[in-house]
């Protein structure tokens, strides 16, 4: 008889609560819990697995360079963020959705932090999954994006996103003050994902309110870089690294950055069906390496990784 | 336990003769302790010792080869731990019993599905033919698929005369027969050895596969690839024996499955089906995947994964210094320096692409490292800027003399316009801001 090898971890992913419902003092109609993993992804003979969240994008304003395979299918609610992350929720089942605020960066529309917040209300009014928000990524900017919109979902339990090693302490303390998690961004670096991790515990945002983000890369766009720092972050959790411990979250919408995904081109098949498997092969890459929660934007995306899901974790 | 050098040492001639390619016994088994050789290679050894060193000596993993296709030869779980060696095989079936027009269309096709990208061309590695039962009829569509691709066989039958029918015409080529079970196990294994070619095994349980490849083993099959009906089993069992294969082999260096692993995915399941499983499969542990049918949609994606995934990790991927054109740039069109660590290329040229500003790239050779390490590094100084400048002769190839570098190493600017006499402009700290940039350059 074959003797089958089981790994024992000694270490442990942390669970997170992601969403506050009404027993939490929030309104979302549910609350995802993110890791609590003992072993790698879905090797439930030998431990606890975790099945990972799929949410959504919804971008506050879609401009042209979105791509049109994706405007196609989700048609015309995609000129509104609130229907549009309604849509998400409701018809494509989406666990939560990632509200990314780009309109609010100086260099672009230069939306209003005001502005920013109640664009949050009205989502949570009428959306009741839990939220991502996130910043344009211009650090001053976020700051007080990020302190008026975590006012505005106070007790919701939203993830803010991101906090980076140049600028955390707005959005921890945005985070702290208002019950939210955070996303502590790293870009492909073990080291830095860890050295934030300490940084964000010692500003005195709790363990069990962290989210990683090491930088999901989309295939054929530096994923094996990405895939290995995943990899090797999910391993120095279970081998018991507490700074190493967080859930992580993948953002997939990077996979189409490769234009050749969706370019057209007949021998490279139809353009439609190959951007879509495109993002799926990206996605099923950060789940093998680990992550927890992942970002996708089309519809059909969200379909086909939800059934690999099911069947991994049946 | 594996055996130390010195152990192996011990147990050797002595004679220095260098017969096995290493000038000296020490240096081989220092070679065969690190699984960088095999034992047969030294005229020598008794046949005890053989017995003895076979445990330790051989690697964790056998190399089979399939046409001119190595698979397997995998020593490591994770990729970050060294690398993994041999790309996933990826094979699409022809069955027999199409009319031979159609396996005529369908050979040529999966001959042209492969695919050029960033210089490595990658995609359907080999045709497996599926027998209905019919020897004669198999020789014949294995004649023909022969002379409509150039691409290695696998050979699918449980008779050993129809795997026979289709050996006398391709054994020359190394097709993998397929499969030894345990009815035909030693029937196949011997024609394996006497065609020499590599034989797949396949059993729904795995003590049953090791004694398949025991049996085989003893009738000289050496080459051995593994199926645990994997192909066919719900997801996550696939992915646990995936893993449970990979460790016995590589960890718990357990000889009968010292093999490299295979899915079978030719069981009715849709394309997409197949592609996801695919995926998983390259990502985790399989060797060598056969598809029931596949896709330029889908191919596309997962050879690009694949290449991903196989790459050395230890190597920094660089592209090649130079100045790249994006678009169809003129005399007058906006030359931006970067680094040429691959990914940021990647970025930068995505983002100019996206910008539809026609633009020059002046990638610097920063010895593949990204703009701010290569900063911290000295290897992105105005001296390595000015001398690609000078290199790749940007001044011929446009009328002004305006440099843009990226906004994180703005610090650079008043050296590099001393040394080029260039008017050097400070770009965007981040590539993502590239496009709204360029088009505003483009607009004043």
């Amino acid at each position: 008889m074959v003797t089958i090898p089981k790994e024992s971890w000694s270490g442990k992913i942390k669970e997170i609560a992601f969403g506050a419902t009404d027993e939490e003092g929030g309104t979302r109609d549910r609350k995802l819990l993110l890791g609590g993993e003992t072993t790698l992804p879905f090797l439930a003979f030998e431990g606890k697995v975790s099945r990972p969240a799929i949410g959504m994008e919804v971008i506050d304003h879609v401009g042209d360079d979105y791509p049109h395979i994706i405007i196609d299918e989700i048609g015309d609610v995609i000129k509104d963020p609130v229907a549009w992350a309604r849509t998400c929720v409701e018809v494509y089942g989406a666990d939560f959705i990632c509200l990314k605020l780009l309109s609010t960066n100086p260099e672009e529309a230069n939306v209003s932090a005001e502005d920013a917040a109640s664009l949050v209300s009205t989502v949570l009014a009428q959306v009741k999954a839990p939220l991502i928000i996130q910043g344009s990524g211009d650090y001053d900017k976020d700051a007080r994006v990020m302190e008026l919109c975590g006012d505005a979902a106070k007790g919701e339990r939203c993830l803010l996103a991101r906090a980076e090693q140049d600028s955390y302490k707005s959005i921890a303390v945005a985070a702290t003050a208002n019950g939210h998690d955070v996303v502590a961004f790293s870009n492909i670096d073990v080291n830095i994902a860890k050295q934030l991790n300490i940084m964000l515990t010692e500003f005195g945002v709790p363990a069990d309110h962290i989210v990683s983000d090491p930088l999901m890369a989309g295939i054929g766009f530096g994923m094996e870089y990405a895939y290995s720092a995943m990899e090797r972050i999910k391993l120095a959790g279970l081998v018991g690294d507490k700074m190493l411990q967080s859930p992580m979250i993948a953002d997939i919408s990077v996979a189409w950055s490769a234009k050749e995904a969706y370019r057209v081109d007949a021998k490279l098949g139809d353009e439609r069906e190959r951007a879509i498997f495109w993002e799926v092969a990206s996605a099923l890459a950060a789940l093998m390496a680990g992550a927890n929660a992942l970002i996708l934007r089309h519809p059909k995306s969200v379909t086909i990784t939800r059934k690999a899901v099911d069947e991994l974790t049946g | 336990m594996p055996m130390t050098a010195l152990d192996i040492f011990k147990l050797l001639a002595k004679k220095n003769c260098g017969e096995c390619g290493v000038p000296t016994c020490l240096a081989f088994a220092m070679m065969l302790a690190n699984k960088q050789t095999e034992l047969t290679k030294c005229p020598y050894v008794s046949p005890e010792v053989v017995q003895q060193l076979e445990s330790s000596a051989s690697p964790p993993m056998r190399t089979v080869t399939v046409g001119d296709l190595e698979i397997g030869a995998e020593t490591e779980l994770f990729r970050h731990e060294k690398k993994f060696f041999n790309e996933t095989a990826y094979a699409v079936v022809i069955g027999d019993d199409s009319d031979n027009e159609s396996i005529v269309e369908r050979a040529k096709k999966l001959d042209a599905m492969k695919y050029e990208r960033i210089g490595i061309i990658s995609g359907v590695d080999l045709i497996a033919v599926e027998s209905k039962g019919d020897a004669q009829r198999f020789s014949e569509v294995v004649t023909l698929v022969k002379e409509n691709s150039g691409l290695p066989f696998v050979l699918m039958s449980d008779d050993p005369q129809v795997v026979e029918a289709g050996l006398k015409v391709v054994s020359k080529a190394k097709p993998l027969i397929y499969a030894g079970n345990a009815n035909n196990c030693a029937a196949l294994a011997k024609l394996a050895r006497q065609y020499a070619c590599p034989l797949a095994l396949y059993s729904d349980d795995v003590d049953e596969l090791v004694s398949l490849s025991e049996i085989a083993k003893s009738e000289g099959a050496d080459d051995i690839v593994l199926d645990l009906n994997l192909g066919a089993k719900p997801l996550r069992d696939a992915l646990e024996w995936l893993t449970i294969l990979r460790r016995l082999s590589v960890k718990k260096l357990f000889r009968p499955l010292g093999y490299p692993v295979m899915l079978n995915l030719d069981n009715g399941m849709d394309v997409e089906t197949q592609a996801i499983r695919a995926a998983i499969g390259t990502l985790k542990y399989a060797s060598l995947i056969i598809f029931g049918d596949l896709d330029a949609a889908r191919l596309y994606p997962l050879t690009t994964l694949r290449t991903n995934i196989f790459t050395d990790p230890q190597a920094l991927i660089q592209v090649n210094p130079g100045l790249y054109d994006i678009g169809k740039p003129n005399r007058n069109s906006p030359v931006i320096v970067t680094s040429n660590f691959s990914l940021t290329y990647f970025t930068v040229a995505s983002d100019v692409e996206a910008s539809k500003v026609p633009a020059r790239l002046l990638v610097v050779d920063t010895e593949g490292l990204s703009v701010m390490t290569a900063f911290a590094a000295d290897k992105f100084t105005p001296e390595t800027i000015a001398q690609a400048l000078k290199e790749y002769k940007v001044a011929e190839k446009v009328d002004h003399r305006k440099l843009i570098i990226p906004g994180m190493i703005a610090m650079l600017k008043m050296k590099l316009e001393e040394l080029t006499g260039w008017d050097v402009i400070v770009g965007v700290k981040d590539s993502s801001a590239l496009p709204k940039y360029l088009k505003e350059l483009a607009s004043e």
